[in-house]
């Protein structure tokens, strides 16, 4: 089982990547599911699964499809480079837009250079390229500790801070 | 000007560090050079063919004489004495060693100057009006917002890995000096019935198919500058292409949606942001902009009275200081101030390079005459913005001993140029020699008084940094078996009319480029209706025909002189261009 970092903490990986229907037999546990497979198979899936999660691609219009995954525990989105920010977007949507609540997970070439802005965009689960060092990728969720404007973390804009403060 | 707190110091010395970190690991091989490559960009280091190059963001094009100062220091301990000022306002060096730029960024970071985001695939530094806070013309000053705008888009994690790069102009004058429909986004800050606001234009850019800016949103409020932007910019993250990068800027999903549904793309989202807790978040309140308004308060002018003096008369004496006070100076809203123009386009100079002596030299002179501050402009020459009239001929004494004084200003030799191929990774063709083959047949100023304001620009590829297709003269460097062509296009304006010039046919030689444009200007000597008629009026009202006509006349007569297709030409130039790319960064390069 590969290990992953989630809210800051290095942990084991209870969740399987299921691309393909052979990946799940009967009571098996909790399943991450391409989209298109979850559209397909939904009820069987929900029968045979502790629990479903999903896996978009960079291009799907969360808005779009949000009511078909709102309810879900998981959403993972997609690297296929960790210069392609196309789901960062997805991420500040979902999370500032639409709600979503569950856990919101970084696959692909997730590299540690990548982390802070995941952090800063909202994820909370990263599962890092197999060759990353999992101690410096949880480092750099706060390599720089401070920000000009708010996203979807808890880190405020500076001119809000500055209006509180009355400085500047 | 704008002036760091703790927040921003924090902020940059924490970028700072990270920088050197992974400038670390890069060295110690554990990141790859593709992956360094994506991040050494965002910090402003570009692989270059001499050295890496690096290039320091000046944010709207506004210095101190602290930051000037250390320009001089870093160009002497880190790089060969000089450095470039770009059309974008920004300062490159060309000689750093990859080893000692994180020490180079923490001494820059001492006096406020970054070189973060200066390239790669986000958003680049703003450039501004460059008489900001002094021109007559001015509805707004714009520079309260840019610096509003560059935090913002500093750092933003949603828009720090872009499908390309993407790069914001500012304006609040009546006439365009800053090229903003050359950017991805031009605001214009205005007035409309007494309220501040903004008109946005999208989708201009110059490199391969250079496109212009079309108005998107004629009034965004004063309020809403970030949310805007925001829906912009996410806009682009979510649909710009990255499958090909040189189809990836914003004006290729203009050119792809058309204009109708681009704007109500943008327009769903601005309504969606506004309408949720995000807008709430990004909405600027009066006491932000006021806030940032008192960085950028007027300096402490004196009464006309007690800076007036006797320009005129000392014109009269001394026909050079006459020269350059008629060429490089300019009015100023202030009773008894001027805007004086420091030219960066003296003979044997590349276009835009500044010696550390000049770099010190302008520190003691703007703190003697401007208010400690100096501007860069788009065309690759410095403002002293606040001069009094009667401190002008020791200035220009002064700026003439340190060869910043040439008075050349809007004319035939203050050509716009990238460094080409003697600097740039990217460039298919030299751009110096040309500019100095130019200069050298208009090097006395009769002649250039006579063909009057002009602007001759120059690139050395296709990526278009020396602005060649908004020339009203542009020249394109290309690559034909080897040997370096000269395309010429003609008709490009940058400012208030701006338009992409149009090419006029087959490319000219590096022996014959010189001469060709030579012709040009000749040709308009004879065509013009009197002497007020400048030349790119001059080529509106004749057309393209005896333009051509003139720059072809040396072959028409040769008979041998080679026949050249155009297909061709462009392959080559394409090829070119890719065989740079696998190899070196894939961004316009140096005076982006």
């Amino acid at each position: 089982m590969s290990r992953i970092i989630r809210r800051h903490r290095i942990v084991e990986d209870d969740w399987t990547l299921a691309v393909d229907a052979a990946a799940c037999a009967p009571a098996c546990g909790r399943l991450i599911v391409p989209l298109a497979r979850w559209r397909a198979e939904r009820e069987a899936l929900l029968a045979r699964a502790a629990a479903v999660g999903v896996l978009l691609p960079n291009t799907e219009d969360v808005e779009a499809i949000h009511p078909q995954i709102a309810d879900r525990p998981l959403i993972a989105l997609q690297f296929p480079t960790f210069a392609d920010g196309r789901a960062l977007t997805q991420a500040v949507l979902l999370r500032n837009r639409l709600g979503f609540t569950g856990e919101l997970r970084a696959v692909g070439d997730v590299v540690r250079d990548l982390v802070f802005w995941l952090g800063r965009c909202g994820f909370d689960a990263l599962a890092p390229r197999p060759d990353q060092d999992l101690q410096a990728c949880r480092a750099a969720l706060d390599e720089i500790r401070i920000a000009y404007q708010p996203a979807a973390d808890a880190r405020e804009g500076a001119w809000a801070r500055r209006r509180m403060s009355g400085s500047g | 000007m704008y002036r760091y707190d703790e927040i921003d110091r924090q902020l940059l010395r924490e970028r700072t560090a990270q920088f050197r970190e992974q400038m670390r690991r890069f060295l110690a091989g554990e990141l790859s050079e593709e992956d360094f490559r994506q991040l050494r960009l965002r910090s402003g280091l570009y692989q270059q063919r001499h050295a890496p190059m690096l290039r320091i963001s000046v944010p709207y094009g506004l210095l101190d004489s602290a930051q000037l100062r250390r320009m001089a220091h870093v160009v002497r301990k880190y790089d060969k004495g000089y450095g470039h000022f770009t059309t974008r306002q920004n300062i490159q060096l060309n000689w750093p060693q990859l080893a000692q730029v994180p020490d180079l960024l923490a001494e820059l970071a001492e006096v406020q100057l970054h070189s973060i985001q200066a390239c790669g695939n986000d958003t680049r530094n703003i450039t501004c009006d460059y008489l900001a806070g002094v021109a007559g013309d001015e509805l707004v000053d714009p520079r309260p917002y840019c610096e509003l705008l560059r935090q913002f888009v500093t750092l933003h994690p949603e828009f720090y890995w872009l499908p390309r790069k993407f790069k914001f102009g500012f304006t609040g004058a009546t006439v365009d000096r800053a090229a903003t429909l050359t950017n991805d986004a031009a605001v214009h800050v205005l007035r409309r019935n007494g309220a501040v606001g903004y008109r946005f234009f999208v989708g201009g850019g110059l490199g391969r198919l250079p496109m212009l800016g079309q108005e998107m949103n004629a009034f965004v409020p004063e309020s809403d500058l970030l949310l805007y932007a925001c829906a912009v910019l996410r806009t682009f993250n979510r649909f710009g292409r990255r499958d090909n990068p040189h189809k990836a800027r914003i004006k290729i999903v203009l050119r792809e949606w058309g204009i109708e549904r681009f704007r109500a793309a943008i327009d769903e989202e601005y309504a969606k942001i506004g309408a949720s807790a995000e807008g709430g978040r990004l909405r600027l309140a009066p006491e932000d902009i006021e806030r940032m308004r008192g960085h950028f308060d007027a300096p402490p002018y004196r009464p006309a009275a007690e800076v007036a003096g006797d320009s005129g008369g000392q014109a009269a004496r001394d026909p050079r200081f006459a020269a350059w006070l008629k060429r490089n100076v300019r009015p100023h809203k202030i009773p008894g101030y001027r805007v004086v123009f420091v030219s960066l386009k003296a003979a044997q100079q590349a276009p835009g390079d500044c010696t550390a002596g000049q770099f010190e030299a302008l520190a003691e002179l703007c703190d003697a005459y401007s208010f400690g501050e100096l501007r860069s402009t788009c065309e690759q020459n410095l403002v002293l913005a606040d001069v009094a009239e009667r401190d002008l001929y020791e200035l220009w004494g002064r700026l003439d001993a340190a060869k910043l004084a040439t008075p050349n200003v809007g004319l035939t030799t203050d050509i716009i140029a990238c460094p080409g191929l003697d600097f740039c990774g990217l460039a298919n063709a030299g751009t110096i020699g040309v500019v100095h083959d130019i200069y050298r047949r208009f090097d006395s100023l009769e002649a250039q008084y006579e063909v009057g304001p002009i602007r001759i620009t120059m690139s050395g590829c296709m990526n278009g940094c020396g602005h060649h297709s908004v020339g009203h003269i542009g020249i394109l460097g290309v690559d034909k078996h080897g040997e370096e062509w000269y395309q010429v296009t003609l008709g490009g304006s940058a400012g208030n009319e701006a338009a992409i010039g149009e090419r006029v046919g087959r490319a000219l030689s590096r022996g014959e480029i010189a001469a060709g444009i030579e012709r040009l200007l000749r040709a308009y000597l004879e065509l013009r209706s009197d002497d007020e008629e400048t030349f790119i009026e001059c080529y509106r009202r004749m057309g393209m025909a005896p333009f051509k006509a003139r720059l072809y006349e040396a072959e028409a007569e040769a008979e041998d002189a080679p026949a050249e297709s155009h297909v061709s030409e462009e392959r080559a130039a394409r090829e070119s261009a890719q065989g740079a790319l696998a190899g070196m960064d894939g961004c316009g390069a140096a005076a982006a």
